[in-house]
């Protein structure tokens, strides 16, 4: 199934977010979005300009997947997380350089690059965010 | 204006029917609706199904469904919501018929889920329901977001694991005499909690199994139609998406798109959700059943699992929900759904459900939910005197 083996440019146009976190900015009424949509989401408004987000946040709630799709088998059982970061936008992501046990919501986490996914041994492998605790 | 009315109804047994491909449970639900409708002319066929694609490498369903009993020639398309595909054929058959083009249109739900090598196939194709480049590309599957959506919930409203147990313990009651459906067997709280985990705090007993199935209805004015002695009103409809990604929502412990979809159909019925004498729910995991509910109108926020613990979620109970065992147990062939929970409500509606029939209901809700809630579509069936 074309899911499976990652295609590169669909992995290349959204390097910007996958590796430094790009969203959108909006100028009419400051509401920060990822990823950066045509139009806000809050006011309606079509001045939305590129913006880094925060790398910092905390977990809001998270599950740890004993199921998991193919390819990612490896990493069974991992932690996915939505994450608030410092200006209260969301983002969604694996947690890593952390047991299940260890994780509680509310926890302090920060981004960082980790390789998320590879498809059989000659396609592409993709890095980019994870979120880890902070130290 | 003349309302929607179900002329005729259809649908397979859900399990793994390794002898059936997807054209065959498609045409054989068609069939059956078509004669119990007593076989009208049809001008057109809205095909609900979500992953065909995917998992069988057949699209152009509309062309498929349509030869297959012996009706090419007339319009014919598929609709794909994600696991709301079914209700979605429904409702946009629904607005042709109200818009006087059409005088009567087959709707078939059809899921072949079984023809895949491994399930991580079916894991993953489930998983097109959520956001690629935002979700799914992390590793996350269908279950997992749902199981945030439960945490969260469980948070909010302090429940206990017992407490989302008491649902699908319901639905494998009630599907025990059901024969179209496909967890026939009863499981008890013990066998809940002992379920294996799925993806923390969701267990495999919170989720709807896989399986193959299809449904089917007429759907006509009641003028026009051939078998007036089992007639089934659609009163009202309303539809509504949500974000895509889970993660986009402000509020994980409620469905926004559930009840703007729900104020829209009653709107349209000019009922109100105290109204409901039976209900279906999409439960195809618990939490999203608890959430169905809330968002109906039918309990507070926080409080669907004491509902379903009283015993008025019961087929002789106030309000009955999913008589046939719901998702969970008559089972989830995801774009043939809204069609079985549709199709069931008008056997209900017509005291021809068998031994899931409840007492006299006039005025029943199906909501069927795409995604983690980002599209729902909400039907209201009444009884036709």
């Amino acid at each position: 199934m074309w899911a499976y083996r990652l295609n590169i440019p669909s992995h290349w146009r959204l390097l910007s977010e996958r590796y430094r976190l790009a969203g959108g900015y909006c100028e009419n009424c400051g509401h920060k979005m990822f990823p950066k949509q045509k139009i806000c989401p809050k006011c309606g408004s079509e001045k939305i300009k590129p913006v880094e987000l925060p790398r910092r946040g905390k977990v809001i709630t998270y599950t740890i997947v004993q199921t998991p799709p193919r390819g990612f088998e490896y990493y069974t059982p991992y932690i996915l997380a939505i994450i608030e970061l410092e200006d209260g936008t969301r983002v969604f992501g694996q947690l890593t350089d952390i047991e299940p046990s260890e994780i509680q919501e509310g926890m302090e986490v920060e981004m960082t690059i980790r390789k998320v996914r590879v498809s059989g041994e000659s396609g592409a492998i993709a890095y980019a965010y994870k979120f880890r605790p902070l130290e | 204006m003349q309302k929607p009315t179900i002329a005729g109804v259809g649908f397979t047994k859900i399990t793994a029917h390794w002898k059936q491909s997807l054209k065959d449970l498609a045409s054989e639900a068609a069939v059956k609706a078509l004669n119990d409708a007593g076989n009208p002319e049809i001008n057109a066929i809205i095909v609900g199904n979500m992953l065909s694609g995917i998992i069988n490498g057949q699209e152009n369903l509309g062309s498929l469904v349509a030869e297959s009993i012996g009706l090419s020639g007339v319009s014919s398309v598929k609709i794909e919501a994600a696991c709301a595909s079914g209700s979605a054929a429904v409702m946009w058959a629904c607005l042709s018929v109200l818009s006087d083009l059409f005088d009567s249109v087959l709707v078939v739900g059809v899921e072949k889920m079984t023809d895949v090598t491994d399930n991580e196939d079916v894991t993953s194709a489930l998983a097109t329901a959520a956001d690629y480049d935002y979700e799914v590309f992390f590793g996350a599957t269908f279950p997992s977001l749902n199981a945030m959506i439960m945490r969260s919930y469980a948070k909010t409203y302090n429940l206990s694991p017992e407490d989302f147990g008491y649902l699908p313990i319901l639905m494998h009651k009630n599907a025990v005499d059901v024969s179209h459906a496909q967890l026939r067997f009863p499981i008890d709280m013990d066998g809940y909690l002992n379920s294996p985990m799925v993806s923390d705090p969701l267990k495999l007993f919170d989720c709807a199994p896989i399986g193959d199935g299809a449904a089917a209805l007429v759907i006509t004015k009641k003028d026009g139609a051939k078998n007036s002695d089992h007639l089934v009103e659609i009163a009202g409809f309303g539809s509504a998406t949500d974000t895509l990604a889970t993660y986009r929502r402000e509020d994980l412990s409620r469905l926004r798109a559930a009840e703007l979809a729900t104020t829209r159909a009653l709107s349209m019925a000019g009922l109100e959700s105290k109204d409901f004498d039976i209900v279906q729910i999409h439960d195809a995991f618990s939490v999203i059943g608890y959430l169905n509910l809330e968002a109906l109108g039918i309990v507070e926020r926080g409080k669907a699992h004491e509902f379903v613990a009283s015993g008025d979620a019961e087929r002789s109970g106030a309000l009955p929900v999913n008589p046939e065992g719901g998702l969970k147990a008559r089972g989830h062939p995801v774009g043939a759904t809204g069609v079985y929970q549709i199709a069931e409500l008008a056997l209900q509606l017509s005291d021809r459900a068998g031994p899931s029939q409840i007492e006299n209901p006039n005025v029943g809700v199906a909501m069927n939910v795409g995604g983690t809630g980002s599209n729902v579509f909400v039907h209201i069936l009444r009884r036709v005197e």
